[in-house]
């Protein structure tokens, strides 16, 4: 199915609002003080999972600048940067998914999946540690140690709320391919 | 809910700058902040930030919330510095004054404060301009003003695109939660398990991405149908030419960067070091 640059802008667009609605409004308290649950990366890996990765990077960037800006904490570059990265490796997975469609199985459910959580590692334990020593000069344990609790909640919630929102999604879409010449 | 973002509007001298202009300066800003470690650099920026907010007549109590989100973050992060690494500052400043030895590998080194007081300082240097910008630019605005120092322009209208349908998508949210919890889904219930939390936030999160989905197709079919990508640019409703007062502003934040980082390529070093 080919896709017409404009789906995408609008794509990026709304998928970016929804991210913030996520992230800002549907944060669910885990088990761990202070920390959230971040359903936003479901939806991330989703989307870029049916957009492709320019689609993901921007989803996430901009989505993630814009909850920034309205805690106003300034943007935290190095988080908002990794954000962007796992999108976009994210959506290299869209081109083999196929999520338009209508066919998503075990095989696609496991190429999902590996995309989502390299991703996540290239993410939140090489980005944004490494731009945290570099802007802030933080102590290595403690930036490293903070992406590998945020990389495995965020794992854990892609793969649950991704892999459901694509199994959903996929099914209200016809199958490629499903309607036959009568004789 | 129609002030996300807390724009407050007022008649002041930032008010009147451009947006483009607001965005180029905070951009600036903050990267000088980010690049250095330098306290003399460091040190006279929140003075300047606190100033611009006076001229800015935004009262701190209507941005009181935003500050303390932000304060309480920068006070947990400095605390979590320490646990991980109480003698991290004696490693990057290569020197070690003891004020107090501590109990075990708990001591308290000038170098260490040093630091601290460093990191908070870049903290201090940017929050109250983020603040300012966001108070002071209207979001319509903002999205032009990408488009203004270089963003592509459909990258830039994507940025409005969000800006313009996150009200939407927060009371549509709404009315799928209270649609789904008069057919019997419980929400009140604080003493959940994560598993029924997770539950319930799915049944309201697939109801409302799937029908975003419709939704995209339905504006992209409206904006096509207007022409919308054909011409390699386009004009801005909200768009204002340029006054002297920006190009003084963008000039000085942008001689701020280079001193910033000027010092740090003459020093060879990013640090300030008092100790050495």
């Amino acid at each position: 199915m080919k896709k017409s640059p404009v789906v995408t802008i609008v794509a990026i667009g709304i998928g970016a609002a929804l991210f913030f609605v996520l992230g800002r409004f549907v944060a669910i308290p885990s088990p761990v003080p202070n920390t959230n649950i971040s359903t936003q990366y479901g939806l991330l890996a989703f989307m870029a999972g049916l957009f492709g990765p320019v689609a993901g990077l921007l989803i996430a960037l901009i989505g993630h600048a814009l909850i920034d800006f309205s805690y106003g904490w300034g943007i935290w570059w190095s988080w908002v940067i990794a954000s962007g990265a796992a999108g976009f490796i994210m959506g290299l997975a869209a081109r083999k998914l196929a999520l338009g469609g209508g066919e998503f199985g075990g095989k696609q459910i496991v190429r999902f999946n590996v995309y989502q959580i390299v991703a996540h590692l290239v993410a939140w334990v090489g980005i944004a540690p490494v731009l945290d020593i570099l802007i802030y000069q933080e102590p290595s344990d403690k930036v490293f140690l903070q992406g590998l609790m945020a990389g495995a909640a965020n794992i854990v919630t892609t793969a649950v709320i991704g892999t459901l929102l694509c199994l959903a999604y996929s099914k209200t879409r016809p199958k490629s391919g499903s309607l036959k010449k009568e004789d | 809910m129609t002030n996300l973002f807390n724009y407050i509007q007022r008649s002041s001298p930032i008010h009147r700058l451009t947006g483009a202009a607001k965005f180029a300066c905070l951009l600036l800003w903050s990267l000088a902040a980010m690049t250095t470690f330098d306290t003399r650099i460091l040190l006279p920026m929140p003075i300047v930030a606190c100033i611009l907010f006076f001229l800015s007549r935004i009262r701190f109590r209507e941005v009181k919330v935003l500050f303390w989100f932000t304060f309480v973050f920068m006070v947990l992060n400095n605390a979590l510095i320490y646990v991980f690494a109480p003698e991290h500052g004696v490693e990057l400043y290569g020197a070690r004054h003891v004020i107090w030895s501590g109990i075990g590998r708990f001591t308290l080194t000038q170098e260490q404060l040093f630091y601290h007081l460093n990191v908070i300082l870049k903290y201090l240097a940017t929050i109250p301009m983020v603040i300012l910008f966001i108070s002071t630019t209207q979001p319509s605005e903002f999205a032009s003003s990408l488009n203004r120092i270089g963003v592509s322009y459909k990258i830039a209208y994507s940025v409005s695109l969000a800006l313009r349908y996150i009200p939407d998508i927060q009371r549509e949210y709404r009315d799928i939660s209270t649609a789904q919890q008069a057919r019997g889904l419980e929400m009140a219930d604080k003493k959940q398990s994560l598993v029924k939390r997770l539950k319930n936030a799915a049944a309201m999160l697939f109801p409302l991405i799937i029908s975003s989905m419709d939704r995209i197709e339905l504006i992209a079919n409206a904006m096509e149908l207007r022409g919308f990508g054909k011409g390699k640019k386009r004009t801005w409703y909200s768009a204002r030419p340029f006054q002297t007062a920006d190009y003084v502003c963008v000039a000085l934040c942008a001689g701020l960067l280079l001193l910033s980082v000027g010092m740090s390529v003459l020093r060879h070093s990013r640090y300030f070091n008092p100790f050495s």
